[in-house]
């Protein structure tokens, strides 16, 4: 045991020899949240006051001209704009609810952020410590209820803990693969005064390894399996995007020459018109990455997970290939496709690394191939959906001509369904962080608050939500959020009067048997109105144009409802239990 | 893959609701945890877990990358039934006046390697640790006297080749640990792989 006590003598000594020797001051619980903010560097929190919270509400009161609180409607729509807020500033989002009710109202969000890596850290109110099981007013078990949908959580009900804990979070939120965190604070605690000795954040938790140590061995290998390629193929996930890793990816397959598709959440890491990029993998991607999946010899996997909706059938996917895998989480290492190269590590590190072992190449020929599936895409896909010559208009025109209009260089945020599918598909990005959606979780009503959160994570740039009508009614509510923080935010409503993907499948896989997928909806631009929210209703192809521009024109928040095909579809599509090859075109 | 018996051992800081943070990682599954031991390690602050559950390596080796995954686990590792050494313990409780008449304890006891913890007019309450089928043996001798109670203990395990976990540890408290700790367990070579 002597071992022992060295490393706790030495580890004390640490201890004592960071602390700063600093005269301590009396403060609450709650103020030292509200300093614990300050030392992160927040300046937006999204948020809804209640009864288990109101000292840390009383707290923020004296911070108005350092913290920015923007009120929500609900909950579950402060989360989504948090996550908006991560995704486009790359910065900690940052929540505020009460207890029970509010706490509960969270865990959507918590885990459309816990499968799409999005650092968030909530704070929640809790009921007196004394009161906690008794079931008492608002009390619910938040703890348990969010374990498995956060990277980590931890309930407070010592105000002396809160400094630490609260730098806890936003490192382990921020580090290695990003996640949310949960901070339950009991009443009791925000309360308490105690000696408050500074805030110091935290880098080094003795359990917690955010990233590995590179292994050369591995960097050396995978650069050999990219040389001796005769088709390589890169696949890259928003691990680019979350190891600010844009420039260093652009790079390695700019040398490599390496013909390059990105996940729905890979997107905009590279602009989507680099001659490299061959467009989206998936179930609703481009004809050419999924069938050449099945392909390739080198499958060069980053910072992405091999999601399902990705894969199609496992059993079927890139057999032929040797894959190169690079990620930061070990967990998704051979979790769903057996690597031939692990890389573990974070690609900001890995990626320069192996940029600089592999060979200055070009692949024409297996580039042209990507080309020519491209082209059969365009005549049965693209140009249908692009250029229509049917009455009704389609969802891609829409995309289409925002594209020509915004060049590029908005932030497009959508929500979850067939206009999703199509806005990724055809949407132009040149900038990263630019799009913004719910990727894992699938969460319908994501887009109206994320693009609140997204326009205060990046002011300066222009922030487009594309919704489908069903998803809008979701969380209709936080129109009164724009309302009232005057979100600049421009709403584009796809409405098809369907919930139109499930329509869709219910077309292909259940005989067109359509089963409570009908949707009716208020007047959306006379709903805007009640919130003094401009808007416009266009069903015309002549009007849409305008419509579109007078939209990005105009001052502030507006909402542009499009009335598209009823019953239009997305292809191309894998089928669900169907390889990526056998991707169908209609 | 076949599934067979695979004992995880975890080490884990002391922390309010990280059991609930590993169990739901096999219930998330639909996996079952045949035992479940977990008490503190020989280091202080230190919880060790020791879970048995019967799976395939591929589906166990999984479970240990997402458990490690945790913030407040140290490491996970897995092993088969020949890579440790195990004991569970169990007590038997029996009335005094039959065992005292129709059964010679003395042999009894030595037989089973029990031993007596308790000796009361009406009731004898016996103990012994093996595994599992030396427990279920001491059952089936004992019911025939009237077993009034029965318990077992979740399975504890010694890993044959472990060197033990306090120089480990004093690494994790380092910011630049050696390779050893902040290793890659996936990528090491494969007979060290989850072997201390």
């Amino acid at each position: 045991m002597d071992t022992l006590q060295k490393i706790k003598a030495t580890s004390k000594e640490q201890e004592a020899s960071k602390l700063p020797l600093q005269a301590t001051v009396n403060i609450s619980g709650s103020e030292a949240v509200m300093r614990a903010m300050v030392s992160e560097k927040v300046h937006t929190i999204f948020g809804y006051p209640g009864g288990a919270i109101m000292p840390i509400y009383d707290a923020l009161y004296d911070y108005a001209d350092r913290l920015q609180h923007i009120l929500v409607r609900h909950e579950q729509g402060a989360i989504h704009a948090a996550q908006g807020y991560a995704r486009t500033s790359g910065k900690v989002g940052v929540v505020f609810a009460t207890s029970g009710p509010g706490a509960t109202n969270l865990v959507t969000g918590l885990a459309d952020a816990m499968i799409d890596s999005t650092p968030v850290v909530c704070i929640t109110g809790q009921v007196y410590a004394h009161l906690l099981g008794t079931d008492a007013f608002q009390e619910t078990d938040v703890m348990n209820i969010t374990t498995p949908v956060t990277k980590w959580n931890y309930q407070v009900t010592d105000a002396t803990e809160i400094p630490s804990v609260l730098a806890k979070a936003f490192y382990i939120a921020k580090s290695g693969r990003p996640g949310p965190v949960v901070i339950d604070i009991t009443k009791n605690a925000q309360l308490q005064k105690f000696d408050y000795a500074g805030y110091k954040r935290s880098d080094h938790i003795r359990s917690y390894r955010p990233k590995p140590i590179v292994r050369k061995k591995f960097i050396e290998e995978a650069a050999e399996l990219i040389n001796a390629a005769e088709k390589p193929f890169v696949i890259f996930g928003q691990g680019v995007i979350l190891g600010r890793a844009e420039k260093e990816f652009k790079k390695f397959i700019e040398k490599g020459g390496l013909p390059t598709a990105w996940t729905i959440l890979g997107m905009s890491a590279i602009p989507t018109d680099h001659p490299l990029a061959v467009g989206m993998l998936g179930m609703h991607g481009n004809y050419g990455p999924n069938v050449l999946t099945n392909e390739c010899d080198v499958l060069i996997a980053v910072g992405m997970r091999f999601d399902d909706r990705v894969t199609g059938r496992l059993d079927k996917y890139a057999k032929q290939a040797k894959v190169i895998h690079l990620d930061i989480d070990p967990a998704e290492i051979d979790k769903n496709v057996k690597a031939t190269v692990p890389v573990w590590g974070d690609c900001k590190e890995t990626l320069p690394m192996l940029t600089e072992l592999i060979e200055q190449k070009t692949y024409p020929n297996w580039l042209q191939r990507f080309r020519e599936y491209q082209k059969e895409e365009e005549e049965s896909c693209i140009v249908p959906e692009l250029n229509p010559t049917g009455e009704t208009l389609t969802m891609g025109e829409v995309i289409k001509l925002l594209n020509e209009l915004t060049k590029g260089d908005a932030i497009i945020v959508t929500d979850v369904g067939q206009h999703q599918m199509v806005t990724c598909r055809y949407a132009k990005f040149n900038q990263t962080k630019s799009n913004i959606t719910s990727g894992g979780l699938g969460t319908m009503g994501f887009a109206l608050p994320a693009a609140v959160g997204a326009k205060f994570g990046a002011p300066e740039r222009k922030v487009v939500a594309v919704i489908g009508d069903g998803g809008f009614q979701m969380t209709i509510q936080e129109l009164g959020t724009i309302m009232q923080s005057q979100v600049d935010v421009k709403l584009i409503i796809m409405n098809n009067n369907f919930l139109g993907m499930v329509r869709q499948w219910q077309q292909l896989f259940h005989e067109k048997r359509y089963s409570f997928v009908d949707i009716s909806s208020p007047d959306f631009v006379q709903v805007a109105n009640g919130y003094h929210i401009d808007g416009r209703r266009v069903s015309k192809r002549e009007e849409l144009g305008v419509a579109l521009k007078d939209m990005l024109d105009h001052k502030g928040p507006y909402l542009l409802e499009v009335m598209v095909g009823k019953e239009n579809n997305v292809f191309p599509m894998v089928p669900q239990g169907c390889s990526v090859a056998e991707i169908r075109l209609k | 893959m076949n599934k067979q018996e695979y004992t995880i051992t975890v080490y884990t800081e002391n922390q309010v609701g990280l059991l609930n943070r590993i169990a739901i990682i096999f219930s998330r599954r639909k996996i079952n945890i045949d035992s479940l031991n977990t008490s503190p390690s020989e280091v202080e602050g230190v919880h060790r877990f020791t879970i048995v559950i019967n799976e395939t390596e591929d589906v166990v080796r999984k479970l240990c990358r997402q458990i490690e995954k945790q913030v407040e686990v140290l490491k996970a590792y897995y092993n088969t039934n020949d890579e440790i050494v195990w004991q569970e313990l169990a007590m038997y409780k029996v009335p005094t006046d039959v065992i005292a008449e129709k059964v010679k304890v003395e042999r009894l006891l030595r037989e089973y390697g029990a031993r007596a913890v308790a000796i009361r007019t009406d009731y004898i309450v016996f103990e012994t640790s093996g595994h599992r089928e030396e427990i279920d043996a001491l059952i089936k001798a004992l019911e025939p006297y009237g077993l009034i109670e029965f318990v077992r203990s979740a399975r504890v395990a010694i890993i044959k080749t472990s060197h033990g976990f306090h120089e480990k540890l004093k690494e994790f408290e380092y910011r630049e640990p050696s390779e050893e700790v902040a290793e890659n367990e996936f990528l090491s070579e494969n007979e060290k792989i989850f072997s201390m």
